[in-house]
Formats: C-alpha cells, structure tokens, sequence
C-alpha cells in the first residue's frame, strides 16, 4: 500500500510507542499537520519551538521513554538548538523533526530555510536530512535507536516538504543495520575482575555515580552494591535521586552511605572523601569541571575505577587506571555477584575507620543556614517544599542558585526524581521541562524551582500548562538578581554588580492570573508554609513568587581552578 | 593519576578512517577535529573497492593521550566504520606532488636529472616551466621539494597522505556483518522494570 511522507511518519510514530509529541506548526510541516487528526496521537502545543525541546527533554528524563518534538523549518528549527544542546550535554533520548524547504530548494537561501542539519551537527548523536521519501522509515526507525541505546542522545531529521508529499510502499524495517554504530553494552570480564580486586584491597573507598546510572537503570544494583561493600557514595548533580538519600522519602533520616553532591557546590564531606579516599568508583560520570575542580588534585591518591558506556568519557580529563566500557547496569551486576560469591572478609573491621572519619566530616561541615531574621531564606523555601511534597515530587530546576540550593536542600531518593539541566546549564530549561514531566508523569506533584532570571525565560509557556491542564507548581526564589552570577561578582569581582540587578521585574502573582493561573507570594518566613500548603492543594497551575534574602549565597564552594577540598564554608 | 597536559611529546600520527560514503560525513570530521581543538596536519579522502566506503587518511599531532581521544571521538561517529591508527605496525606511506618550477634554458638539464633521480616525471613543460609529479614518503617530496627550490617553485599541489599496512592482515577492510538489533529491546528493559 502506498502511504505519503506524513502517513508514514505517524506509522513509525506508532511502531516505535511514541504517545506524545511536543511541537509548533509552520509551512514547512504542514502536511504532517494536516495528517496528524487521523492518528492516536498527542500534541502538546508550545508557545515557542525552544519548550517543545526542553518539554520533550523533560518527558524523557521523567520517563525513560524517547522524547519527541515537531517544528517547522528556519527559525522553528533554530529555535530549538539551545533544547537540542542541552539534552545532548545530559544524554537524554530525544528525536527531533524538523520541516525544511523542498528538496530543489535547499541550499536556495529560501525562504525560512536554514541548514539545520549542519547547524546542529556538534550538538546532536546523529541527525539525518531525508531527501528520498523512500529513506524515512528506516531513517525514523535509525533515529529513535540511536536516540535510546548506548550513550543516549537526540538525534534529528530534517523532513523536506515535498518527502513529506511524496509517496511510496510503506515498510518498517524489521531490524536497525548500522555498520558503524555499536555500542559497548557488556563490559569486560577481567577489566570487571580487575575492578573488583581494586575495591577488595581498598581501605578508603568511595562510590562517585553519576547521571548514566539512572539512564541505565541502575540505582538499585548501586545501592546494593555500596550496602553491601558499606562504600560511602556521592553523585554529581545528574546523579541525584540514583542512590537514596534518606531511609525515608520526606525525612532527614539519610542514609549512612549517603554523602551528598561532589564538586563545586558539593558538601564537604564528598569533597574531602573524594581528595582523601584510595579507590574512587566511578560509574556513569565524566569527571566534568564543576565535578573535579583542579584536576591534578582530583583524588591524587586513588586508584580510579571507571565504568562508563561511552569509550571517550574515559580518560578525557582524568585519567583512570582501570577503564571499562559497558552499560552500568550490567557492570554493577557482575561486581554484584563477584561479592556474592566472595565476600569481603571482616568488612565491619574494615571499614570501621574510614567510615568515622566521613561521619566525622558530615558532622563538621554539614550543609546548613540562618534562618533567624524575617527575610526568608531561599533554603528554607527549598526544605518546606521537600517537606510538604513528602519528598514525593518530580522536581525540575532552572539554572543557577536555585540550582544547587535544590540539590543540596531537596533530597532525592528515587531515579528520574531530578530534572535539571546540568551540561550546558540552560536557565530556562526548568519550566517547560516541568511540563514535559507532568504529561510523562501525570499521577506526580511536578515541582519547578526557579529563579526570577530563569523563569522569565521560558515563560509563555505557562499558557501551555494551563490549557493542556497541567498542574505544574513553579517556586520562584525570587531575590531580584542573577543571583549565581551576582555571587560570583560578590566573591571575584570585587562586588561590582554589573547588570545582574533584575529589580526591575514582573509582578508574578498578576502574571500568573493573566495566563489563567494561579499566582501566590510569600514575603516573610511565616508566610512560606500557608502558600506551598495551598499550592499543593490547587489542581492548576501555581506561581509561588517567595520574596528571598537578595544576598544570600550557595556554599560551600570551590572557587573555578582550585582542588576540591579547598571549600569556601559558610 | 595524570592529566590531560601538554607533555611535549607533540608527536606526527597517521590515521586511516573508514567512512560510510554519506553526505556530510567529510563534514562531521572536520567539525570534530576544529570543535575539539584537534589539529588536521593533512587529509585525502576517495572512495575504496567496497560500494558505499569511503577512506580518509588524516595526518594529525598530538601527545598519546590527545591521538587516543581523537581516535575515540572518530569512533562515536555513527557513519565512522573503523578507524586504524598506523602505529606499532609496518606500513607504506605515500604522497603524491606537482609541483610547478622554473625552467629556462640554463637551468632545464639540471631539472631533468633531478627528475630522474627521484624517479619523477614531467607531465608538463611549457617555454618558462615544468610540471613534475613525484610521489613517495614524506622524506622524499621534502628532499625534492629542497632541490628544486632553487630553480623557483611557482606553485605546488600536494595530496596528503594515502597509507595502508603491510602484509596479510586487512586492517582497512571493515570488520563483520553487523549484526541487526531489535529497536526497542533498550527501552523496554526500562519500562518493565
């Protein structure tokens, strides 16, 4: 049976489980528009093509799933390189397609053209311009396999109006056939023993997990490893949520293992456990900058372990002494069972010492702050939130302070809990990703942690929560500046406060009443429990807007450059 | 534990990629080596006997540890089926030149038995000058190219370097049929957990 371009792009919608689509309509995609009510098929209509990225981004993340997106060619397609970047630096599954002039127009400079393929060459695992309609299934059926298997990634496919037009006999291949692509899934058996024969010896030993174990789906082979190897762990902000930070969800009952985020922003426990520590685990990490500071002085002592999917995370800053290429569940699981069969010999009296030396260190330098004047303090808004959502709630963050008062004040448990943009560090990713999160999850309370920069930067599409009825909760720490940027013009560059001064902003309680939502504020520390208490109760969207302390910063931190364990505290 | 600094030992690497014979593949390289901050000492690309291949052959500098990562960043390419790098390995190198040079009536013998001796041709001569292609290892354009400086070199078009290892063993065929996988075995180890 002949079926045209679109037809054929909804069919292999369908065959590869795709529910949900994120996108803008425009000339170029009309025809898959035209198409699209014949099919089962949700739509999310965004108000701009960069919230169909970041939504699509956030559904995956939430879901495990491969997120979709549709827009038009030109600027519907540029407008979603920042979405395409920022789900490239995190690894998360993503197929973009977007519309692009006939094909015996590309390279016309016609109008709304734009080489998108060449645009996004660096930013994408792969991306594919069809020019033959005869080529789109397997290219669809190619894009969503790249998309969620090895190191997952987005992947776009430029669909030229007359391909979309054109018709031919409709096949879906029945297999993928890459000669170049195949990713190393199961590691390697005496790399694996090596590792284990490592962690055996070591004395002073540390779990450092990072955003591949939840694209893995491994946290529960990690926790079992590090319970039963009694390994403190640490992750990086991707990490968050891969192992559980309390016994129970809602409470600061944490676990004995858990040691809190490492690097820049890290507590100083996992900072010091990574400088002091003899073998340092990594699994589904790249020892990325904000993560190693100065990377002489990253875990000198150590023998370092790391497992990662992706051949060229290994050794590309640090490098390690035992590399294995493999996916971390697999890899997690043979360590597993290497223990089972071999436990460690009196690991109580083993660990004993070094396990007191980082409770020692929690003790010392825990994360904290004063709330004890009638400012509200961002930190407290962030512990009433994780409080009264039980610990429950998928939480999306923009970038920034909000950021990290997030992952230091919010304690995760569960994988794909967290949803921020941690790579490229995208200030408005947090709300549309929010959106996306809530159509993947819609049972979950879906929180957006934002600052007054951030939020303004995606923010049409709150039209978008409110008329697909999504219930999206946003708390804006709002203290009138860029506040991370300000921070660091507080500690080095001399206080000189050059355009970080949002002062002059949006009154976001009348804003959210505008869009149909609902706007709160909360301008004293008493006020901060009525107005989440009241938030979590309406089924809408809410704005809290919370009046913070202007000059508050994140700590502790590592200045850029400098080792780790050299923190500014509190 | 090390890290990734400059140890000085800046050395010359020869690298043979194998490529699916894709629009932008060319692209993709080039954008890998300026966005990572790779150098491109030189690089020929042609099609090779198997349908659908391509074969690149760049020349490139770096430490051991800068070579490993390029090596592994070509890798990751999806239309990149193999890449080799020479080394460790017997292996023929060659480049081929023209090289246009100044010929007037005292200097044309000396030219001819420069020719001759490097075993190189004239493809070309005109009343003022000559065409000559010469081909070999990098040594020997090098040790021509310096003799026939002094006559004056007009202009000069090199290849690049073309290389392949020696003997039996087929390092530049690309390796096994693939074999198929089933698209969406990955995500649904997701959802059934």
């Amino acid at each position: 049976m002949k079926l045209t371009g679109a037809q054929i792009f909804f069919e292999c919608l369908k065959r590869e489980g795709v529910e949900v689509i994120f996108g803008y309509p425009g000339g170029a995609v009309l025809d898959i528009y035209h198409e699209m009510p014949n099919h089962d098929i949700k739509h999310i209509l965004v108000r701009h093509e960069q919230g169909a990225a970041h939504a699509a981004d956030g559904y995956a993340r939430a879901s495990g799933r491969v997120g979709v997106c549709l827009v038009t060619s030109g600027p519907g397609a540029t407008n979603t390189v920042t979405g395409i970047a920022t789900a490239y630096m995190d690894s998360v599954p993503m197929v973009i397609f977007t519309g692009q002039v006939p094909t015996r127009l590309i390279g016309n400079d016609a109008f709304q053209e734009v080489d998108i393929t060449g645009i996004t060459r660096p930013c994408t695992k792969h991306n594919y311009l069809v020019k033959d309609v005869r080529d789109l299934a397997r290219v669809i059926r190619e894009a969503f396999y790249l998309a969620r298997s090895g190191r997952p990634g987005p992947v776009l496919v430029d669909l030229p109006k007359d391909v979309i037009q054109a018709s031919t006999n409709f096949v879906y291949p029945e297999t993928v056939n890459l000669r170049g692509y195949r990713p190393t899934i199961e590691p390697h058996k005496g790399q694996v023993q090596r590792a284990a024969q490592a962690i055996r010896k070591a004395k002073k030993p540390v779990i450092y997990a990072g955003g591949g174990v939840i694209h893995s789906g491994a946290s529960e082979e990690l926790r079992k490893l590090a319970e039963m190897l009694q390994i403190p762990v640490t992750t990086t902000l991707m990490g968050l949520g891969g192992f559980p930070a309390t016994l129970k969800k809602g409470t600061k009952e944490f676990h004995p293992l858990w040691m809190g985020m490492l690097g820049m922003h890290g507590t100083y426990c996992a900072n010091m456990a990574v400088s002091n520590c003899d073998v340092l685990f990594a699994i589904g990490a790249r020892f990325d900058d904000r993560v190693t500071g100065k990377v002489e002085a990253f875990a000198p002592n150590a023998t370092i372990i790391h497992v990662d999917v992706d051949p060229t995370s290994i050794s590309k800053s640090v490098i390690v002494d035992i590399p294995i290429v493999g996916d971390c569940k697999r890899t997690l699981r043979h360590l597993i069972s290497i223990f089972e069969k071999e436990p460690i010999q009196n690991l109580d009296e083993k660990r004993r010492p070094w396990l007191e030396q980082i409770e020692d260190w929690k003790k010392t330098h825990p994360l904290t702050y004063n709330q004890n004047s009638n400012i509200i303090k961002p930190q407290f808004v962030i512990e009433k939130i994780y409080e009264l959502s039980k610990g429950d709630a998928v939480v999306t963050t923009e970038v920034g302070q909000n950021q990290m008062w997030t992952a230091q004040f919010y304690h995760f448990t569960e994988p794909r809990t967290l949803i921020t943009s941690g790579g490229l560090g995208t200030m408005g990713y947090g709300f549309p990703a929010a959106i996306g999160a809530q159509v993947a999850r819609p049972d979950k309370l879906v929180i957006d942690i934002a600052g007054d920069g951030s939020i303004q930067m995606n923010i049409q599409e709150l039209i978008t929560a409110v008329c697909n009825e999504l219930p999206v909760k946003v708390a804006i720490l709002n203290n009138g500046y860029l506040g991370m940027v300000r921070q660091w013009q507080e500690l080095f560059y001399n206080k000189n406060y050059c355009q970080t001064c949002l002062s002059a902003a949006p009154d976001f309680v009348k804003l959210a009443e505008a869009y149909g939502a609902v706007g709160l504020r909360a301008v004293t520390p008493d006020e901060v429990e009525p107005v989440i208490k009241k938030a979590l109760e309406i089924p809408k969207p809410v704005i809290m807007d919370f009046v913070v302390d202007k000059e508050e910063n994140v700590y502790p931190m590592v200045p850029a450059g400098k080792p780790i364990n050299e923190m500014l505290l509190v | 534990m090390s890290t990734n600094g400059q140890n000085g030992n800046n050395q010359r690497h020869i690298i043979g990629v194998l490529v699916e014979n894709q629009p932008g593949v060319l692209a993709r390289i080039a954008g890998l080596f300026s966005g990572r901050g790779f150098n491109i000492e030189s690089l020929t690309v042609a099609v090779t006997n198997e349908p659908g291949m391509s074969r690149i052959t760049l020349v490139t500098t770096g430490d051991q540890h800068i070579v490993e990562q390029i090596i592994k960043q070509l890798n990751k390419l999806i239309n990149v089926i193999k890449v080799i790098e020479f080394r460790d390995m017997e292996f023929v190198e060659r480049e081929m030149a023209l090289i246009k040079v100044r010929a007037d009536k005292q200097s044309r013998a000396e030219i001819l038995r420069i020719v001759d001796i490097f075993r190189a041709k004239v493809v070309d001569v005109s009343p003022n000058s000559y065409i000559i292609e010469v081909t070999g290892d990098e040594g020997k354009i090098s040790a021509i190219l310096e003799l026939l400086n002094q006559f004056g070199i007009l202009e000069l078009a090199r290849t690049g370097k073309a290389a392949m290892a020696r003997g039996k063993k087929e390092y530049g065929k690309a390796s096994k049929s693939v074999k198929p996988v089933k698209s969406v075995e990955r995500e649904k180890e997701f959802i059934d957990e």
